[in-house]
């Protein structure tokens, strides 16, 4: 594949490059750019932080899991591109002055992450940050510099798209589909492809299983897959749309939804990571398919020009196996407009940056004491995310008491046999599935259940 | 001058502009080979077919190495010559190195790695505490006993009994850094070794036995590590010793770093330990006698355990005074990789147990735990269970101002409201004293040396034995020099540690660095300035002793005065030497370790902390929400350093005691081996409210301008997270919370049921 792109300010086209090879790699192994670091290789610590900027903005981005055909036509801003010559970028000043570095190694993917913040006026510290893993400052220094960089104003000197754009990066390819149809078209002429959207698990195939991924077809590229269309009647989220993106626009209309997502990976994952990927590979750990089925959503498939409509929780027949045929691609999800009654609970071992042990979403109506419908949903209780079909039944119909909740409370059991793994046991995820519930209910009527919300 | 200032890491731009160099980060050198190591996939068993031909065939692959291949000696242990670098026809873990990938390229290496064909005969493999115990597999042929009085006698007459058992997890260090090497082959056979390495004479030691040479001809240079925290103390001797064995065989740099998830699966990690104890107390919850035992995994290799299962039993005292004490270790051998050196070393396990037995004694006997634990305070003068007299025992003191300061009386109150209040949240607070030898126990380590060099232009060289892992002791040691001269800190130049400048180092571990380097370094400087003054009191026709060396100048009374620049011109054209080593070794100490008795330590570092903690008990999710610490580094030699080193201990210590589960299945594959199912702590995971203050008192010992060691005792800290989570669940029901360590949710919420079933 040909990629052009800039690279701190410089033009850059590579010819026939193999696409699935790891911006880190290529940074550090030919441009000798070895400012950014590889800590995990997997998209988990950070330390490969670098800016990508497009029409959508300055994003912080995992450089080991991002695939250079994801680059083209952005523009790289790596930690070595940041300085003004002598004079050091604020985020680069602040952690100086803060002593927010140490052993030094975090530093440069966390100078990236407070950079990039910075240029967006992200003053939410812990969710810039909790993709950053820090072994020796305690973060206490790094929140220091944070604060520090927030006192100063954005400065014109800092331009991550300064540079002029190569002009291959406007060169067509069918591996880099443009429109719908172009990938709709580009997926028949190679139904056996990889299809790439954010990269955060397929690659994890590359740098951790090591397969060969050829031929990929890159969809981020794919604008009219980015839209989110709400109207009066309901919400069509595209599945190129990133999760970060969508966090943004569900927060008005499913505010635990959005809540949900802030712990959904890390920003450098939710910025290019896409709800169609979360849906399409089929995790039974994917934490937005249990709230979205909780929210009765449809999901929208395309082969060719055929395209088709299913409720989202068919498309997951069992583990490994979804409802996909060759050739065919997640073209969006959809749910009606409701009032908002959904609460999704993830559990997991530490808060931020976690894959769920259980995650638990509840959306259950009440009209006049007695409730009138209830479509609860889990990850990390089945091979796929699962409804608890038999909890709403018990729960359908009967008046919202304590003791209705507590009596539905054995049904658990019918629609669920978790396993044990290195994240939970199977005694922990059915105690606390069955909690869940309890606090959808303590919640509804008033009750603190969330240890984020008590101050000191 | 600048030693009490709070001058940030000497390495800080370079962090933050990318341009500090890892190993990884040199400039790779022409025709450099990379390497990956082919990993056992058994935890115990015999190797009866290993076709390798898949291997050799795979792109980029230049030679595969096993065993039979080495030229020298086969071993990397750091310390009884039982770890080979290559499997010998036996695996002892699921991890193992069973053979050396040589390749193009790192990828090339690790794709090839995968491509071998190795039948392993299976062997029952001990894995668990439980397992050795049955086998009796262990090191060091029985328990290590150590005792004082008679314990047994005095639980019996003691007026009340408790006996109990807990697990306490290990800990991977996940420095961000992985393990790395790089060795470029020199003229006649030498060697030179990049290493990431807090140890790098023994990355000679052991690359020189490798190779068949002397360790003259190897030199090993660190300038850095991304991180140690005792992980790279012996665990980086396999990629230094596979890099120059291939070196020398090809005659081609050779570089190896370890992917992420290989080095979790390969390195050793923290201890997991069980404790059980049975202690008799009088009503004021005072220990009248204690029976401990400490179950060490010590895993298939030596290693360290043994100082590190000693340290654990150092510190089964922590901060209070055991008048009758029975102290049993045991050292188990397991087919698990080899535990290691980590921050405390053996240290944390000894003081989590202690707390942990003061808190069931307060549980059981409705006493306050602090209260408890002021009960049996050392008093200065007393003696530990190993014989050493108690000195500058401040705990109390610093108690006193940690609470006010905390302002913890009507804070308890205040969550003891909160809790009756709420039926699904409840807070804990705690409280936790740390005391913790500095010295190393094995005595002869307690050296180092210094290589100090004043240019004519008066700018100023320096080198010493201890490497830089993020702790800021370059800048530290660099401080003392530039006190020492009078300079100011651009006179100084900090240079990477090497085995060519200063011999026969320590490894920077034991929270030793800069006590022993700083007095090395120390040492070095007077003697240059002790030839210089001589040279000026020659010149100006004064006692050497009128001197001062202040400001950037020598100056003396009658209006003599000279720029250091200047000075050493004229030292360097009057033929005076301007270099210097320096050489250091701790007064004192003496440690009989089988007897258990001595005085191991030069004197104790101390801090309080204090932590408030939220559990929800439908889930088991929880919240550090402040903590405050009073922490003691002597007269600091830089705050913001030592303030940095207790903010990361104490995370890292809460980390150790909260979401680090590692977790092993029953084939001994370790099952958390990466950042996505290891859980070190995350921004938002530090304490909401952190305030730590220092103590500010000098040493009562000489060290290195009156300051304290500060690496490891502030790990210790963390424990008051654990135990303030452990609070909040007492306030569930009655009775002992009895929890395990390390406090997932799913461990806090069987504690819940627990109490609330009482």
């Amino acid at each position: 594949m040909d990629i052009a792109f800039l690279l701190n300010g410089e033009s850059v086209t590579l010819r026939d490059v193999d696409p699935t090879r790891s911006t880190l790699d290529w940074l550090r192994d030919t441009q000798g750019l070895t400012g950014t670091k590889e800590g995990c290789n997997e998209g988990d610590c950070g330390a490969c932080t670098i800016m990508v900027t497009d029409e959508h903005g300055a994003k912080a981005v995992n450089a080991c899991i991002l695939f250079l055909g994801q680059l083209n036509g952005k523009s790289l801003t790596t930690v070595e591109g940041l300085a003004n010559g002598n004079e050091l970028h604020p985020a680069q000043q602040s952690m100086i002055d803060m002593h927010g570095s140490q052993c030094g190694f975090c530093t440069p993917g966390i100078t990236m992450s407070l950079a990039t913040a910075h240029l967006n006026g992200d003053a939410s510290h812990d969710d810039v940050l909790a993709g950053n893993l820090c072994r020796c400052t305690g973060y206490a220094p790094i929140i220091r510099a944070a604060c520090d960089v927030a006192e100063h104003g954005v400065t014109e000197d800092f331009d991550p798209r300064a540079g002029t754009m190569p002009d291959e990066a406007d060169d067509k390819d069918i591996t880099r589909p443009e429109t719908t149809d172009e990938l709709a078209h580009a997926l028949m002429t190679m139904p056996h492809a990889t299809l790439v959207a954010g990269a955060t698990d397929v690659g994890l195939w590359a740098t951790k299983a090591l397969r060969d991924l050829t031929p990929v077809v890159f969809m981020n590229g794919v604008k009219d897959l980015r839209d989110i269309r709400i109207t009066d009647d309901e919400i069509r989220i595209g599945a190129g749309v990133t999760l970060e993106d969508l966090r943004g626009a569900i927060a008005p209309h499913h505010p635990h939804f959005a809540e949900m997502l802030r712990r959904f990976a890390s920003l450098q994952v939710r910025n290019v990571a896409t709800i169609g990927g979360n849906i399409a590979n089929g995790s039974p750990i994917g934490d937005a398919p249990p709230a979205l089925i909780a929210l009765d959503a449809i999901l929208h498939l395309r082969r060719g020009s055929e395209t088709r409509a299913i409720p989202l929780e068919s498309f997951f027949i069992d583990y490994g196996k979804q409802d996909r045929r060759l050739g065919e691609f997640v073209e969006a999800v959809s749910f009606k407009r409701q009032p908002d009654r959904l609460r999704a609970y993830k559990l997991s071992k530490r808060f931020d940056q976690d894959i769920s042990a259980v995650l638990g979403a509840f959306n259950i109506s009440v009209e006049d004491g007695i409730i009138t419908d209830a479509r609860i949903a889990f990850g990390g209780m089945a091979g796929t995310p699962k409804r608890a079909t038999h909890v709403e039944t018990a729960l359908v119909g009967q008046p919202w008491t304590e003791d209705n909740v507590q009596a539905a409370l054995s049904a658990f059991a019918k629609d669920f046999t978790p396993m044990s793994d290195m994240r939970a046991s199977a005694e922990y995820r059915s105690k606390t599935a069955q909690n869940l519930l309890l606090r959808y209910w303590h919640e509804d009527q008033g009750l603190t259940t969330s240890v984020l919300e008590v101050q000191p | 001058m600048s030693v009490g200032k709070l001058l940030p890491h000497d390495s800080a731009r370079l962090h933050v502009t990318g341009e500090a160099r890892y190993v990884d980060d040199i400039p790779r050198p022409a025709n450099c080979l990379h390497l990956a190591f082919g990993l056992s996939d058994t935890a115990r068993g015999v190797i009866t077919r290993a076709d390798l031909s898949k291997v050799r065939q795979s792109p980029g692959v230049v030679d595969v190495l096993t065993a039979i291949d080495l030229p020298h000696t086969n071993d990397v242990s750091p310390s009884v010559h039982d770890e080979p670098l290559l499997a010998t026809g036996e695996v002892f873990y699921h991890g193992q190195p069973i053979f050396l990938v040589v390749a193009t390229s790192h990828l090339a290496a690790r794709k090839a790695a995968r491509q071998a064909e190795i039948t392993i005969d299976p062997r029952p493999a001990i894995l668990t505490i439980d397992d050795a115990m049955a086998a009796d597999s262990r090191f060091e042929g029985g328990p290590v006993i150590w005792s004082r009085g008679a314990a047994s006698d005095a639980i019996h007459t003691a007026p009340h009994v408790l006996d109990g058992s807990f697990e306490l997890g290990g800990q991977e260090h996940f420095y961000l850094e992985g393990q790395a090497a790089l060795a470029i082959p020199q003229e006649a056979g030498d060697m030179l070794v990049h290493s990431s390495t807090q140890h790098p004479t023994e990355i000679q030691h052991k690359v020189a036995e490798a190779l068949g040479v002397p360790m003259h001809g190897i030199r090993v240079e660190t300038r850095r590590m991304g991180g140690g925290f005792g992980g790279k103390e012996s665990q980086g001797n396999a990629l230094a010793v596979a890099c120059a064995v291939v070196a020398q065989k090809t005659g081609r740099p050779c570089k190896m770093r370890y992917d992420r998830d290989d080095d979790m699966v390969v390195t050793g990690k923290r201890h997991d330990f069980r404790i059980t104890y049975r202690v008799g107390v009088d009503d004021q919850g005072r220990i009248l006698g204690l029976e401990v035992t400490q179950l060490a995994r010590c895993g298939w290799a030596q290693d360290l355990s043994l100082p590190v299962a000693d340290r654990a039993m150092l510190h089964a005292d922590n901060a209070y005074f055991l008048p009758a004490v029975r102290i049993e270790s045991h050292r188990l051998k397991t087919n698990t990789a080899s535990a290691t050196a980590f921050r405390g070393f053996g240290g944390p396990q000894g003081v989590f147990g202690i707390e942990r037995i003061l808190d069931h004694i307060a549980a059981a006997q409705g006493l306050e735990p602090i209260a408890v634990r002021r009960a049996n305070f050392y008093e200065n003068g007393q003696t530990t269970h190993y014989g050493q007299t108690v000195d500058g025992f401040h705990i109390p003191a610093m108690t006193d101002a940690l609470l006010e300061r905390s302002d913890y009386a009507v804070r308890r109150a205040d969550i003891n409201a909160f809790n009756s209040e709420n039926p699904i949240l409840k807070k804990g607070l705690a409280y936790v004293p740390v005391k913790f030898g500095i010295s190393f126990t094995l005595t002869h380590l307690n050296q180092a040396g210094a290589l100090v060099h004043v240019y004519a232009d008066g700018s100023i060289r320096m080198n010493h034995g201890g490497t830089e892992m993020g702790q800021g002791l370059f800048q530290k040691v660099a401080q003392v020099a530039t006190r020492c001269f009078g300079v100011p800190m651009e006179a100084v130049k900090i240079t990477a540690t090497d085995t060519a400048k200063v011999p026969n180092t320590s490894a920077t571990a034991a929270s030793s660095g800069s006590d022993l380097n700083g007095m090395a370094v120390q040492a070095a400087c007077f003697a240059i300035r002790h030839r210089m003054s001589e040279h000026f009191a020659d010149l100006w026709g004064i006692s050497s002793d009128d001197i001062i060396f202040a400001d950037g100048s020598l100056s003396a009374p009658g209006g003599h005065s000279v720029t250091f620049a200047k000075a050493a011109k004229s030292a360097y054209e009057a033929r005076v030497s301007l270099s210097a080593t320096g050489f250091y070794k701790t007064p004192d100490i003496t440690w009989d370790r089988i007897k258990g008795q001595g005085r191991p330590f030069l004197y104790f570092a101390l801090g309080v902390a204090l932590t408030e903690a939220v559990i929800d008990t439908l889930t088991g999710e929880n919240r550090i929400l402040r903590t405050d610490i009073v922490h003691d580094a002597g007269s600091s030699l830089n705050p913001a350093l030592d303030i940095g080193q207790i903010e990361g201990g104490y995370v890292q210590g809460a980390g150790w005691l909260t979401t680090e589960e590692l977790v092993w299945d029953d084939k001994g594959r370790l099952r958390t081996h990466a950042p996505s199912t290891y859980k070190i702590p995350a921004c938002s995971d530090r304490p909401r409210v952190f305030n730590v203050d220092l103590w500010d008192q000098p040493n009562h010992e000489d060290t290195i301008f009156r300051s304290k060691a500060v690496g490891e005792p502030p790990f210790m800290l963390g424990i008051s997270a654990w135990l303030a989570l452990a609070d909040a669940v007492s306030a569930c029901g009655n009775g002992f919370h009895d929890m395990d360590a390390p406090a997932t949710p799913e461990e806090i919420l069987k504690a819940v049921s627990r109490v609330r079933a009482r």
